[in-house]
C-alpha cells in the first residue's frame, strides 16, 4: 500500500435510527485523499445522516468513523471541525444579521484557523475582517462590489452556497463534506461553482459532495456512491455506475441517465 | 396638492453629521467629536452628579440601590441580547456575591473594599460552574430553569439552617463612608457599561451573537458553543455577584431575602423599558422604575397595580425602549415621502 492509498476517512459499518427509522443500515466507505467522492440517491435516502454522523452533529448508533486512521465517533461536532473535516449544511446556516464578511470571523476565532492562518495563510492569522474579505474574493465575491458588506440576509442564493463553502475554508480544511451546494442555484452559478471545486482539489483538499445535479458532479468526482433506504447500493466511477442495473432500477428515471451518459 | 396620508410614507434618513462621524473624519472636527462625545458625557457626568442631587441620604441610598439594579439589568441585556441566553436567575448572583462578601467580611476580617471584589470573582466562577449543566437549554427552558436557582439556594439555606439560616449573615462592615460607597458603586458600574458596549463589538462579541443566531454554524466552525456560553454567562454574573456584594455592605447584612425574586424580575422590566440590547437602556429603565417604585411605596399593595400600569404602557406604546428611540432621534430625521 502505498501512501496516498490510506484512506483519510473511513466509515465502517454505521448504523443509525431515529426511533423507529433506519436512517442508515450499515454503511461503510471510505474517502482517500485529494479525491472527490459524490453521494447520490433519492431524498431520504440518509445522505444528510451521513454528514451528520461524519461531523458528530449526530451520535451514530453503532459503528465507526475515522479519520487518518483514528477513531473519531463520538467527538463533538467543533473537536471534529478542528481536526480538519469541514461540512456546509444542505440548510444554509450562515449569520443572517451580520454583514457577509462578518460571517468568516467567527471560524478565523477558532484555534484551528489561529493556528492554520485561513485558508491561504501560513500559519499566521492577520486581521481578521481582511483575511476575510481575502477569502471572499478568492470564492467568488467581488472585492471592489458592495457584495462583502451586505447583510448576508439580503444575498441571493448563489452566494450564501460559497459562504457555505467559505466558512469551512476558513478554517483550512483537509476535507470539506459539501452537502448540496449546488441545489438551488441556476445553470450558470453551478457552472461557475465548478472550476472552484476542482480548484480545491488541485489544491489538496478532499472532498465529498452530495449532489442531484448528477451531470455536474460526474464531470468532478473520481468515484460515485449510491445511496438507497440508508443502504449503500452501488460504488465505482461514474460510468460503472450508471450502467448498475439496480441503480437504474432502483433510483434514476431512464430518460435522466441517458441524458447523462450522452455527456459523460 | 391633494395627496392622503395613505400615499405618504416615512422615510428615516441618517443625519449627515451622523455619516460624518462615522469613520476616522470624527476626529478631524470639533463638531463631528462633539456629536460623538455628547451622549457619553451626559451619562457619564450625569451619574457623577446624581449623588450631589439628591436631597437626602434617603434618596441617596435609592441611587445606590438604582445602581444595583443596572448591574443586573446591564447583564440581562448582554445575555439575552447578544448570547441569545434569557438568565431569570439574577437574584441568585445577587445571593451568591452578598454571602460571599459576607464571609469574607465577618470570618476572615476583610475591608469591604478587599472583600467585594474577591466575592465578586469568587461568585461569578461558582454561579457559572452551577450553572454549566443547563448551558444546553434553549430559550425558555434556560430561562425557566435559571429562575428556579435562587429559590432552591434560598429553600436549601433555610432547610439546612447554614450560612446563618433564616437571619442571614449579620454584622457586615459598611463602607467607610456614603460618599465613597456611592461613587465606589457608580465608578464599578460606568466601568462595566463601558466595558460591556467595547466588548460587544469585538470579534469576541460577534462570536457570542453568532452563538445567539446560529450555534450550529458556530459548532461547525471548529468553536466550542459551551466554551462561550459559559464565558458569557461568567461575565453576565460578575456583574450581578458586584452588584450583591456591594448591596451586602450596603444593608450590613446578607440574607435569603437576597435571593428574592424582585433581583430577578425588575432587571428585565428595566430593559424592555430602556431599550433591550443597548445596555444603557437598561440602565435608564432602571433610573425610572427604581425610583417609582420608591415613590409608590406609599400605596402599599397598589403599587403593583402602578407599576404593572407603567410597563404596559411601555411596552404598547415604546415597545422598542426608551433608548433605541432616543438614538434613533439622534442619529436621524425622519420625513414624509410620496410613494
Ligand atoms: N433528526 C431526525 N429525526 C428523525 N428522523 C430523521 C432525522 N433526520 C433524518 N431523519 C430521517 O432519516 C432519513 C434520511 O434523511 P436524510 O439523511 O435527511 O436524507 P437525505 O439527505 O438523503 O435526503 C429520512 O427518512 C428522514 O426522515
Ligand atoms: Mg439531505
Amino acid at each position: 500500500m502505498t501512501g496516498t492509498d490510506i484512506p483519510i476517512l473511513e466509515v465502517s459499518e454505521v448504523t443509525k435510527t431515529f426511533g423507529g427509522i433506519i436512517a442508515l443500515n450499515g454503511i461503510s466507505f471510505h474517502v482517500k485523499p485529494g479525491e472527490i467522492l459524490g453521494i447520490i440517491g433519492p431524498n431520504g435516502s440518509g445522505k444528510t445522516t451521513v454528514v451528520n454522523c461524519i461531523t458528530g452533529f449526530i451520535k451514530t448508533t453503532a459503528g465507526d468513523v475515522r479519520f487518518k486512521g483514528r477513531r473519531i465517533t463520538g467527538k463533538p461536532p467543533h473537536k471534529i471541525a478542528a481536526m480538519g473535516i469541514t461540512r456546509t449544511f444542505q440548510i444554509m446556516r450562515p449569520y443572517y444579521s451580520l454583514p457577509a464578511y462578518k460571517n468568516l470571523v467567527i471560524p478565523l476565532f477558532s484555534p484551528r484557523a489561529r493556528k492554520t492562518g485561513g485558508w491561504r495563510g501560513g500559519g499566521k492569522l492577520g486581521d481578521r475582517d481582511t483575511v476575510s474579505i481575502d477569502i471572499l474574493e478568492e470564492i467568488g465575491f467581488e472585492r471592489d462590489s458592495y457584495v462583502p458588506y451586505k447583510i448576508t440576509g439580503t444575498l441571493p442564493t448563489g452566494y450564501l452556497k460559497r459562504l457555505e463553502l467559505a466558512r469551512c475554508l476558513a478554517l483550512k480544511p483537509e476535507v470539506i463534506i459539501c452537502d448540496e451546494v449546488f441545489s438551488g442555484l441556476s445553470m450558470s452559478e453551478i457552472a461557475s461553482m465548478v472550476p472552484l471545486i476542482e480548484r480545491l482539489k488541485m489544491e489538496g483538499i478532499t472532498l465529498v459532495m452530495i449532489e442531484h445535479r448528477l451531470r455536474e458532479l460526474f464531470q468532478v468526482a473520481d468515484r460515485v456512491m449510491v445511496l438507497n433506504f440508508g443502504e449503500k447500493l452501488v460504488e465505482g466511477t461514474a460510468t460503472e455506475v450508471m450502467a448498475d442495473e439496480r441503480v437504474k432500477a432502483a433510483y434514476f428515471g431512464s430518460e435522466q441517465v441517458e441524458e447523462v451518459m450522452k455527456h459523460a | 396638492m391633494n395627496v392622503t396620508t395613505e400615499q405618504m410614507r416615512r422615510e428615516r434618513i441618517d443625519r449627515g453629521i451622523k455619516v460624518r462621524s462615522d469613520g476616522l473624519y470624527a476626529l478631524m472636527s470639533w463638531r463631528e467629536l462633539s456629536y460623538l462625545m455628547t451622549p457619553r458625557t451626559i451619562l457619564i457626568v450625569g451619574m457623577l452628579c446624581l449623588p450631589l442631587l439628591m436631597p437626602g441620604a434617603y434618596w441617596q441610598r435609592v441611587m445606590s440601590i438604582v445602581c444595583i439594579y443596572a448591574f443586573l439589568a446591564v447583564g440581562f441585556d448582554f445575555l439575552a441580547h447578544y448570547v441569545g441566553l434569557v438568565s431569570l436567575g439574577g437574584a441568585f448572583f445577587i445571593g451568591v456575591g452578598g454571602y460571599f462578601s459576607a464571609i469574607l467580611n465577618t470570618t476572615f476580617g476583610l475591608p469591604p473594599l478587599v472583600a467585594i471584589p474577591m466575592a465578586t470573582i469568587a461568585g461569578a466562577v461558582l454561579s457559572t460552574i452551577l450553572l454549566l449543566p443547563c448551558l444546553p437549554l434553549r430559550g425558555v427552558y434556560f430561562a425557566i430553569v435559571t429562575l428556579m436557582y435562587p429559590l432552591f439556594a434560598a429553600r436549601l439555606i433555610e432547610a439546612f439552617d447554614m450560612l446563618g439560616g433564616t437571619d442571614g449573615i449579620m454584622g457586615l462592615d459598611s463602607f467607610p463612608n456614603p460618599m465613597l460607597e456611592q461613587y465606589f458603586i457608580i465608578g464599578m458600574l460606568l466601568m462595566m457599561l463601558f466595558a460591556m458596549r467595547r466588548l460587544v463589538n469585538t470579534d469576541l462579541g460577534l462570536v457570542f451573537r453568532a452563538v445567539k443566531d446560529n450555534d450550529q454554524a458556530v459548532r461547525a466552525s471548529a468553536m466550542n458553543v459551551t466554551f462561550y456560553k459559559a464565558l458569557a454567562v461568567f461575565i453576565g454574573s460578575l456583574m450581578g455577584c458586584l452588584a450583591g456584594a456591594c448591596l451586602a455592605h450596603i444593608y450590613m447584612w446578607s440574607g435569603i431575602s437576597q435571593f428574592a425574586l424582585d433581583f430577578s424580575i425588575l432587571p428585565i422590566a428595566a430593559t424592555v423599558i430602556g431599550g433591550s440590547g443597548t445596555l444603557v437602556g437598561p440602565l435608564i429603565g432602571c433610573l425610572i422604575l427604581v425610583p417609582a417604585s420608591e415613590l409608590l411605596r406609599d400605596f402599599g399593595t397598589l403599587r403593583i397595580a402602578f407599576y404593572s400600569l407603567i410597563l404596559v404602557g411601555f411596552i404598547v406604546f415604546r415597545s422598542d425602549g426608551i433608548m433605541s428611540w432616543g438614538q434613533r432621534k439622534y442619529e436621524q430625521f425622519e420625513r414624509w415621502k410620496k410613494i
